[in-house]
């Protein structure tokens, strides 16, 4: 088992090298750089933009060097600084943007991943053993309308009922005094109270594809011949359905988690630009269009990582609760 | 066989499966009787309700099927733990098709009294807990001991039904086993509370020949040594001769032909019997070349549309015309303890 683990992280270092290599080549990919969309910019507003202050700019921020040497010099600076670029448009550190959205990103994510399952897999559970009932119909409807209503427009729904309808200012992840200050744990109660509306958004999407993948894995598993045998001993049926086949209908769970978690993070993106999150994802974006690369490169760069070592974390998560696979 | 006392009495059985496409009478009208310390066979084609027979005395009949009517009285040996149950006197008799599918007593009952095991090793062991966790449950569930206490039951148990290695088996998982050995695990599980019955439902049908007769002669000592009935389901004539006492002929859901194995197998009366006792192939027989093996013509009827009269005068060859086809055949005693549902006989 450790040795698979310390072989499984062994492979990735050099799929994160690949990954760095194919996130600095995509963002290098729009025509023109950081320069000229912001030259753009400053056009629109009517400045008039000087050729060699152009020139100067873009002698500082490197860009006028190979496209080989800038990436060289980018993954040197993280992997020996820590030095992950500096934000163009930000003017400041790339690595004093990133961290606190990527904690917020992943903190929403989680959460709502959780709360997602725990409502998911016994509402799940219920549907299955309770197939074509009039509660099995009713939870299919809604876990159809889940799957179906994008998350941006339910937080606009969200936000439209609150103000509307109790008066509450629905939106960001703080109070306006504690955007700015540092943290402390009035903030953390402050977010806690900003988080569950996003959090309830992002979990009602999830519950329903949980939800499905629970009933339609649990009625394949709920006619094998061991459920019948673990009837046959004289357990009760709760204990027969629930240690049984809801145990082998949820291997699908931890097999994607890997995944599942990226997706969510890319997935909210458009929740937190309607509900105005302070996390990754409306920073990513500006960060695109504005081409500022090294910051979008970096977010780009750790999202994939979460992937891959989300699909590490699944994989051992799966070979831990199923015996039948072994680590070769 | 020695004429025990009964254990399980099945009267007029009826399950019926209410399905979205028309209702399937699967056991319909079924007469069992079990002595105690017997073996039963009971014999019929794929679909003619002896599975769905065995699970209705358990009440664990699958989705969409209940029992609709008749009587399972099973005969509790009331005994002191650790006695012989043999020797008790006092009994309790219970009706099986009366009591809820999900109440206390018939899951006393199962796995403690009457216990079952089943046709395919592989997919009726839960292949994500171990064996040990599988046994030692209805072990702790039944006989109130902790998990150490069951652990080593498990493993005596284990022992006893002759699994190698039996300390090291309980931690395995049932892929890490072969087909005999799983079967032989599912034994032990069944018989870890020494029930007074045993159903096996085709227990060696997955299994090469070589195992089955392993399996067989396992099943027979352990009979003896743990003085229980066994209820043999099968489709192969030639292991309910090796193991059954009595025999029943179950087609389409009934009982048409019940009798003790020397009987059956030399006296057969139902026409249904008979064609089956021609369609086993045997060693030295003389045959003419070219001689094809009998065959029963045709094949079971349509469940949802079932023909009238007696159920199998389709395919008989000696139906009576007019008669077959329009009243059903009562159950007739020709014999001691030989009887046959057939118009022939009256």
């Amino acid at each position: 088992m450790l040795g698979y683990i310390l072989r499984r992280v062994a492979i990735m270092i050099p799929t994160l090298f690949v990954i760095s290599i194919m996130t600095f080549i995509i963002i290098q990919l729009p025509p023109g750089d950081f320069l000229t969309s912001y030259a753009a910019s400053l056009r629109a507003q009517g400045e008039v933009i000087d050729e060699d202050e152009m020139e100067v700019m873009r002698e500082r921020y490197g860009l006028n060097q190979p496209i080989y040497v800038q990436y060289a010099k980018w993954i040197w600076g993280i992997m020996t600084r820590g030095d992950w670029g500096q934000s163009m448009s930000l003017q400041v550190p790339v690595k004093d943007l990133i961290w606190q959205r990527m904690a917020l990103s992943m903190v929403l994510s989680v959460v709502s991943l959780i709360v997602g399952w725990f409502i998911a897999i016994p509402l799940g559970v219920y549907s299955a053993t309770h197939q074509y009932s009039l509660v099995d119909y009713i939870v299919t409807f809604i876990s159809f309308m889940g799957i179906g209503t994008p998350s941006f427009l339910l937080g606009l729904v969200v936000m439209y009922v609150a103000m509307n309808y109790m008066g509450l200012t629905v939106g960001g992840l703080f109070s306006s005094q504690y955007i700015m200050a540092p943290w402390s744990w009035d903030k953390v109660i402050d977010l806690a109270k900003h988080i569950w509306i996003p959090i309830a958004i992002l979990a009602f999407n999830g519950t329903a594809g949980g939800l499905r993948t629970t009933r339609a894995n649990l009625l394949d598993e709920l006619n094998k011949p061991y459920v019948e045998t673990a009837r046959s001993k004289g357990l009760k049926e709760g204990r027969v359905i629930w240690k049984y086949p809801v145990r082998v209908a949820l291997n699908p769970f931890f097999s994607t988690v890997g995944w599942e978690l990226a997706n969510l993070i890319g997935g909210a993106t458009l929740l937190s630009i309607v509900l105005n999150l302070q996390t990754e994802g409306p920073m990513l974006l500006n960060a695109l269009t504005a081409q500022d690369m090294y910051l979008a490169g970096s977010f780009l760069f750790l999202l994939s990582a979460i992937t891959v070592v989300g699909t590490l974390v699944s994989d051992i998560l799966l070979a831990w609760v199923d015996p039948r696979i072994r680590m070769t | 066989m020695n004429e025990s006392n009964p254990l399980l009495q099945i009267k007029d059985l009826k399950t019926y499966f209410f399905l979205d496409e028309g209702t399937v009478k699967a056991v319909d009208g079924a007469d069992l009787e079990l002595g105690t310390c017997s073996t039963l066979g009971v014999v019929g084609e794929s679909g003619c309700g002896k599975s769905v027979a065995a699970r209705s005395i358990m009440q664990i009949v699958a989705k969409g099927g209940r029992i609709v009517s008749g009587e399972i009285l099973f005969h509790h040996q009331l005994c002191k733990p650790g006695t012989d149950r043999r020797l008790s006197e006092k009994e309790e008799v219970i009706d099986l098709a009366m009591l809820d599918p999900q109440g206390d007593k018939i899951r006393s009952i199962r796995g403690a009294e009457i216990s079952m095991v089943f046709q395919e090793p592989m997919t009726s062991l839960s292949p994500v807990h171990t064996i040990g966790n599988q046994i030692g449950e209805v072990i702790s569930l039944h006989q109130k001991l902790d998990p150490k206490q069951a652990r080593e039951k498990a493993i005596a148990m284990l022992d006893h039904v002759g699994m190698p290695l039996p300390k090291r088996t309980i931690d395995r998982y049932p892929h890490e086993l072969s087909g005999g050995m799983r079967q032989r695990a599912m034994i032990a599980m069944a018989l870890s509370c020494h029930p007074s019955l045993l159903i096996a439902d085709e227990p060696t049908t997955a299994l090469d020949v070589t195992t089955e007769a392993q399996i067989l002669s396992l099943m027979r000592k352990l009979q003896d040594e743990l003085g229980m009935s066994i209820m043999f389901i099968t489709h192969n004539l030639g292991v309910i001769a090796q193991m059954a006492d009595r025999v029943a002929v179950m087609y389409l859901g009934k009982v048409v032909e019940a009798a003790s194995v020397d009987t059956l197998f030399y006296k057969p009366l139902h026409p249904y019997t008979q064609a089956l006792m021609e369609s086993i192939p045997r060693l030295g027989a003389k045959k003419r070349r070219g001689e094809r093996l009998a065959s029963i013509r045709g094949s079971v009827p349509d469940p949802y549309n079932l023909p009238k009269g007696c159920p199998f005068h389709p395919r008989c060859a000696k139906r009576v015309p007019n008669v077959c086809d329009r009243e059903e055949p009562p159950n007739l005693k020709v014999d001691q303890g030989h009887e046959v549902r057939c118009v022939l006989y009256k």
